[in-house]
């Protein structure tokens, strides 16, 4: 279970940045796995924008995050990353020269010779409601995520939020729930239209309750919920409940990054042009994450600081080895490592 | 027309819109802003506190709240749709409420007060 997982480079961040890292040391023969919090490949441009469209990557006039996500992973195929997705690394140690020991709050353990963070805006995380006093209730009686529904049986739920995540907790819950108020801020839902169908039929029928307003107040002591001040159009109303599980999306969050010993400036990380190394040596930064004179927040830009930063990791992974520079249309090295010779 | 008049008409007709902005402690402060730029680029070039415009402009993450004053909501108007399905993942909406990306600088807007919330989600 807790075998060490040994390869030549972590990757941090499985965003547009993270993911063209695998193509560039892919063509140098060093070997990534990936971890990102979230459950798919993409990052930013797969969760906040998939169907919009990106007009500044060189050579494709148009395409959509999620477009430039597919045809990213099939660019790198060849080189067969592995992805820890849902995932966060909690520490990152050094313990080598280089090597380094990095840990998950899954429970895996990696030992690589280096660490490339392409994390963008840091990790994606729950929005948490401005709601005062909220924080002795987090994770005893809020959640922002559902692991197990038998939790929640014979309880009263207050489930807040208009979207996708909200209708479908209130689906599965609702037949667990001893009563489940759905509260959101207006009465139209981006939900599927089916669940939201089925969710207006469970309310026709009295099965649960639709509030239309905002959650402005929690009482109870100790983390345990006794209620909920809800704020509608014309009244606060006090609803009775043991557990609440706002839904309002996704933030990015700097994270566990600021404790790992690098050199931060404003939760950005300076790096070195020539290599993208940040003031610890084998340790990387590529992408939003990082920052130097000039740094643009492009997704081009993180491309070419992806190149660059493969070409000092190969001397890590090969120290005794010497790189001779290749072209992708002249060398049939790399045509075969590509499958295409 | 004197050459005096044609200056001023001149840079009254150049001069650019100027919007308010009234951060939650209570500091307030008036801007020059670019037409056709955003009141989020305009915050974001005046380092005006309180909004973070996590996606960059991109009507996806609502972290560029502001409360349109009374005054201006109706020439500001209501949100999109698309706007308004984002503004369901922001916290104290009010009726007044729009994303700051979505409001573009226009010479209507002239003279328009938007107030900035004390949280984003973030």
């Amino acid at each position: 279970m807790n075998e060490v997982i040994k390869t030549d480079v972590l990757i941090i961040g499985a965003g547009p940045v993270g993911l063209f890292a695998v193509f560039e040391l892919g063509l140098l023969d060093v070997k990534a796995h990936l971890v990102d919090i979230l459950g798919k490949v993409g990052g930013q441009c797969a969760e906040l924008y998939p169907e919009k469209p990106i007009y500044d990557i060189p050579g494709l006039p148009v395409v959509t995050g999620q477009g430039l996500t597919d045809a990213l992973m099939e660019q790198i195929h060849p080189f067969k990353p592995t992805f820890h997705l849902g995932e966060m690394v909690t520490t990152v140690e050094k313990i080598g020269d280089p090597l380094f020991r990095v840990k998950t709050d899954a429970g895996k353990t990696f030992e690589v010779k280096c660490v490339v963070i392409a994390a963008g805006g840091g990790s994606f995380q729950p929005k948490r409601p401005p709601i005062q006093g909220i924080e002795p209730y987090e994770d005893k009686s809020v959640f922002y995520a559902v692991r197990k529904m038998e939790d929640f049986r014979g309880k009263r739920l207050i489930v807040v939020g208009g979207g996708d995540s909200a209708l479908d907790w209130t689906l599965n819950l609702q037949p667990l729930a001893k009563r489940l108020t759905l509260v959101h801020r207006r009465d139209e839902f981006r939900g599927a239209p089916d669940s939201v169908n089925k969710m207006r039929a469970l309310v026709a029928a009295g099965e649960m309750d639709l509030k239309i307003g905002q959650v402005t107040g929690l009482e109870g002591s100790g983390g345990e919920l006794a209620a909920a001040a809800v704020k509608t159009k014309d009244a606060v109303e006090r609803v009775e409940c043991d557990a609440m599980l706002p839904f309002f999306g996704l933030t990015m969050k700097l994270g566990p990054v600021a404790d790992w010993g690098i050199k931060m400036e404003d939760e950005l990380i300076p790096v070195d042009t020539a290599t993208f190394e940040t003031n610890i040596p084998g340790l990387f930064a590529i992408g939003d994450i990082n920052t130097y004179a000039g740094k643009l927040k492009l997704i081009l830009c993180g491309f070419h600081e992806a190149s660059l930063m493969s070409q000092k990791a190969y001397h890590y992974v090969y120290p005794d080895k010497k790189l001779v520079f290749q072209y992708t249309t002249s060398s049939t090295s790399l045509q075969k490592k590509l499958g295409v010779a | 027309m004197s050459d005096v008049q044609e200056l001023t008409e001149r840079a009254n007709k150049d001069a650019m819109p100027k919007i308010t902005f009234v951060e939650h402690d209570g500091t307030v402060r008036t801007v020059e802003a670019e037409l056709g730029s955003t009141v989020m680029e305009t915050a974001l070039r005046n380092d005006i506190g309180g909004i973070v415009a996590e996606c960059g402009g991109g009507c996806t993450c609502a972290t560029c709240l502001v409360h349109v004053d009374e005054k201006w909501f109706a020439r500001v108007g209501p949100p999109s749709e698309e706007e308004n399905q984002m503004l369901d993942t922001a916290f104290e909406v009010k009726e007044t409420s729009r994303l700051s990306c979505q409001i573009k600088v226009t010479e209507e807007l002239d003279g328009l007060v938007v107030h900035t919330p004390s949280y984003q989600g973030r």
